[in-house]
């Protein structure tokens, strides 16, 4: 019974979603408040609906329903709890579930925490977010519904959650990057009910901004688990390969910063206001079309779902809706906005004006990248062409190289107009410093000089010491938006030292060995035991055993595997890694070859923990700023710009 | 014609991940050549891997001819061609520059270049000057000096 | 109130984006790889002959007239599920079949052809894989047709079934014999 509950819940569902885009918008046409004032509610109850719902699909894998399609395809009686749960996210039905639940989430924050909203915006931007769950609700029960039962034959097991998959990252990395995704459009909800309004203010930024800040911190998290998840798992010491799904994470990311430095120059300066329209309605777009493909089989990818073009056909026309109707309402209504005040080319306007234009063409390119596969095959009729790392990397490099420059002596902008040389007089013995430090120890710890690693380090270090300098400048720390400002931009420093000395200086070898051999490198020595059979809840595995250390010290023992899951017959390989804040040790175990030797890889990474503790300092930093004061208090005018009631 | 997918699905490898072979090199610069091209090359039936990444049959065979061409002394753009003659531009994760690639190569230079131009209209245009008493001036930069983002 | 033009470009930019991804729906299967050595020649090779090792089999032997060569292993089973019709298309055709015996160990794959009956004319032993890899082979099985100057004309990737044979390889191959001959 369970199942139908959880079906017909969210039928229920669907007609809330309606409701919601129907009753607040007819309320603000008709100019009736009463009817304006119903958004909340029936958010609350859409909100309350998908959670049943979704609760019914957790119940049905915890108890092992093989009745229901989704969870014989996903699931597995052998399966360990914490997996059982979080394979209701694990293939497509169940995670579009959870994402549509998330949007409803989010729909019901905005109706709860909008006290600076007019009742007029309120209605329209929840009746924006009604049309859109109701979109995701429709998908789900007409293309992908979970509940779908597999009567009257059903399987006396499950077909086991792919193993790749019955791990800590899935538990945590999917609802993360939902609650980014999905958070998006809020302020895509607030540009859309703006233009409607035709008037754009200061007060739409100022609305927007904590809501961007929360969503894009979500997404920070979920591209950082991501890519940690990915090199703990997989194997082969990689954690970004520009592959098509990573890409549709990273893009709506990108656009994500421009945005919220496009919102704070539009709340505090006036400037931009168009432009910020559209870049929360490209923002959002990229989650839409990072969803479309992922799930519709365009692209190829070891993440993407499962392959059926009907779900991609509904996907693509709700994205024709959606994003080609945003796209008129804004080359309709934008027209008669007008902003621009003045700004100088060294002022803190000119710098977000860097920003964006820099985050705009390092989108494109990646989605010109990724996309370039598919437009090839289709004008060539059916020849095949790849693009990957080396292009990206290529690409990508130098244009985020740009920004980081600007990013360094950005905190040092005034709005306007920036006073003189500033950056230069006072601080040039830092900026100076920095690359011969940085060379000198690269000299006396590391095994070569590479020029352009040691440019980027640069670059990186240049950030985190012009932060430094500019809160000893000013003495304290003013806000809570500054605070998180300060975290995000030294997070990004600390990420781009991760990466860039993980990739220059990381070692790695193939090798064979036998029992007992050892082999040297980076300055570890790692010994290798043996080999011995181990059971694992639902695999069996070769288990070997490496002794790592240093100088004769004991560093660690590590136990890498090689496992066979018996019901998906799967063979997985689980390396085992030493973490540690300077360096990663790592060991993954191949196939056995002879009578007793094995192929085996070793790696020494050093700090490639930066990379994903600098991702974790960003999204702090994205959350912290929206514990600023300033929407805290409860406004009695609503903004300087409106005047009267809705027009 | 579904059922043939699944056939043509079920018949190829699944294999396609981690995959390590220790092949010997007598020096470092041929293993980290080696290293490099294998990253670069796509493992024909895997679904986006490289050869550095998959276990397959396919990109076995094909890691034992990157090795043995190196030992052969052939120069990596060699190596590169090899492949791109028997498998086409599948193969090579870094686009051939040619004609059909132009606006894949070309398109974020000129995209950067736009963007630097719309930079320098925006933020060079001179601004206008009225002239304020000193007074005026020090309240606001004081008002301008407030430097919450 | 103007109407700025340039505000249009978002939404054409969109548009052309829909129309390239909705004709990505109409592309093949992404498994499937075309090839590239369609209209080139065959590659040399000189490899053993499967039945008799001592002898050694080349591009020559090929040539002469139209026919097909079969990529097959024991260890594949796809092989075994095209096998009917690959043995029905040696018998009811004059159609030469010759075989590439692709990663395999002889003594097994001669017992599978003991076992299974033999439709080629002979199998060349490709057991380190090099002839499949200058063929551009990615799995088993695949199915080459070629001339009769031995230049390959179409590549076919998985089982060859009686409606791959009808509907994909029959129309070439006649195409191809209407040539030489005429």
């Amino acid at each position: 019974m369970i199942p139908e509950f959880g079906h017909f819940s969210l039928i229920l569902a669907l007609g809330l979603s309606v409701a919601l885009a129907v009753l607040p918008a007819l309320g603000v046409y008709r100019r009736d408040s009463l009817l304006m004032q119903t958004g909340p509610s029936i958010a609350t109850g859409l909100f309350v609906l998908l959670a049943f719902s979704f609760g019914c699909l957790m119940y049905s894998f915890i108890q092992d329903d093989f009745s229901v399609a989704y969870v014989a395809n996903n699931s597995n009686s052998a399966l360990p709890l914490q997996y059982k749960i979080s394979a209701v996210w694990g293939a497509h039905e169940g995670s579009f579930l959870l994402w549509t639940l998330i949007a409803s989430g989010w729909t019901l924050a905005v109706a709860a925490f909008s006290r600076g909203l007019t009742f007029d915006m309120k209605a329209r931007v929840l009746s924006v977010l009604g049309i859109l769950c109701a979109g995701f609700a429709s998908f789900l029960l007409f293309t992908s519904n979970p509940f779908d039962r597999n009567l009257p034959f059903y399987p006396a097991d499950g077909g086991d959650l792919n193993p790749l998959l019955q791990d800590f990252g899935l538990i945590v990395h999917p609802p993360m990057l939902y609650m980014g995704y999905v958070g998006f459009a809020v302020p895509f909800a607030l540009a859309i009910a703006t233009l409607t309004t035709g008037r754009l203010d200061a007060a739409w930024a100022r609305w927007s901004r904590p809501w961007t800040n929360a969503a894009w911190a979500f997404l920070t998290v979920g591209i950082t688990l991501g890519s940690w998840w990915a090199y703990y798992e997989l194997g082969w010491g990689g954690w970004w390969f520009w592959d098509a799904v990573e890409n549709a994470s990273f893009m709506p990311w990108l656009m994500g910063i421009a945005l919220i430095h496009s919102l704070a120059a539009s709340e505090k300066r006036g400037v931009f206001k168009s432009w910020t329209v559209l870049l929360a309605i490209s923002t959002f777009s990229l989650s839409l079309l990072g969803a479309f493909l992922v799930r519709s089989g365009v692209l190829t990818s070891v993440h993407a779902f499962a392959v059926d073009p009907t779900r991609g056909v509904y996907i693509l026309v709700f994205l024709v809706l959606v994003i080609g109707g945003s796209l008129t309402l804004y080359a309709w209504k934008a027209s008669g906005i007008q902003s621009e005040a003045q700004f100088e080319w060294n002022s803190r306007e000119a710098m977000l004006l860097i920003n964006n234009l820099l985050l705009v063409v390092a989108t494109a390119s990646v989605l010109l990248g990724t996309l370039y596969p598919l437009l090839y095959e289709v004008i060539t009729d059916g020849k095949k062409i790849s693009v990957g790392p080396p292009y990206f990397n290529r690409v990508f490099v130098p244009i985020v190289c740009l920004l980081f420059v600007a990013m360094a002596v950005s905190p040092f902008s005034r709005w306007r107009r920036t006073s003189g040389d500033v950056l230069l007089r006072q601080h040039w013995p830092f900026l100076l410093a920095t690359p011969v430090v940085i060379c000198l120890v690269t000299y006396l710890v590391a095994t070569g000089i590479d020029l352009i690693a040691i440019g980027v380090e640069t670059l990186a270090v240049w950030i985190l010491v012009l932060l430094a300098r500019h809160w000893w400048q000013a003495g304290s720390i003013s806000s809570a938006s500054q605070l998180g400002m300060m975290l995000a931009h030294a997070g990004i420093a600390v990420a781009i030292l991760g990466v860039v000395v993980t990739i220059t200086y990381s070692e790695g070898r193939d090798v064979r060995m036998n029992p007992g051999e050892s082999i040297a490198l980076a300055g570890y020595d790692f010994t290798f035991e043996g080999v011995q059979k181990v059971r694992g809840p639902n695999y069996l595995a070769d288990q070997a055993e490496f002794n790592v250390t240093r100088d004769g010290e004991f560093v660690a023992k590590l136990r890498p595997e090689k496992r066979f899951y018996s019901v998906a017959q799967n063979v997985m390989t689980e390396a085992d890694m030493e973490p540690g804040l300077m360096r990663d040790v790592y060991v993954a175990l191949g196939e056995k070859v002879g009578d007793t030797a094995w192929a085996v890889r070793v790696h020494v990474k050093p700090f490639v923990r930066w990379i994903w503790l600098g991702g974790l300092l960003v999204a702090l930093g994205g959350f912290v700023t929206l514990l600023d004061k300033r929407y805290r208090r409860v406004r009695g005018l609503v903004s300087n710009n409106v005047v009267g009631t809705a027009a | 014609m579904v059922r043939i997918l699944l056939v043509i699905l079920l018949g190829t490898s699944f294999n396609c991940f981690a995959a390590i072979d220790a092949y010997p090199f007598p020096d470092e610069q041929l293993q980290q050549r080696y290293d490099g091209l294998i990253a670069e090359l796509r493992c024909p039936q895997c679904l986006n891997t490289n050869l550095a990444g998959s276990d397959a049959m396919i990109a076995q065979d094909l890691r034992r001819e990157v090795h043995r061409m190196l030992l052969d002394g052939h120069t990596d753009d060699e190596i590169l061609t090899f492949m791109y003659e028997r498998y086409g531009d599948f193969i090579l994760y870094r686009p051939r520059l040619g004609a059909g690639t132009l606006v894949l190569w070309l398109g974020p230079l000129l995209l950067l270049m736009f963007a630097g131009f719309v930079w320098f209209r925006l933020a060079r245009a001179k601004p206008e000057v009225h002239e304020i008493n000193t007074e005026d001036q020090a309240r606001l930069d004081e008002l301008l000096r407030d430097s919450d983002p | 109130m103007t109407f700025n033009k340039s505000l249009l470009i978002p939404l054409g930019v969109f548009a052309l984006l829909v129309v390239f991804l909705a004709l990505g729906f109409r592309l093949q299967n992404p498994h499937l790889l075309p090839s590239v050595l369609i209209d080139k020649p065959f590659p040399e090779f000189e490899l053993e002959d499967l039945r008799q090792p001592d002898q050694l089999r080349t591009l020559a032997d090929l040539s002469g007239e139209v026919s097909l060569v079969n990529v097959w292993a024991t260890w594949c089973p796809n092989c075994l599920i095209e096998h009917p019709e690959l043995l029905r298309i040696s018998r009811e055709t004059d159609l030469p079949l010759y075989g590439v015996n692709y990663n395999d160990d002889n003594g097994k794959a001669l017992d599978w052809l003991a076992r299974h009956e033999n439709p080629y004319e002979f199998s060349i032993v490709d057991d380190k894989g090099t002839l499949a890899i200058d063929l551009g082979v990615y799995g088993a099985p695949e199915t080459f047709v070629l001339d009769a100057s031995g230049v390959i004309r179409f590549r076919h990737v998985g089982p060859v079934t009686p409606e791959v044979w009808q509907e994909t390889i029959l129309p070439v191959v006649e195409h191809l014999q209407g040539m030489s001959d005429g």
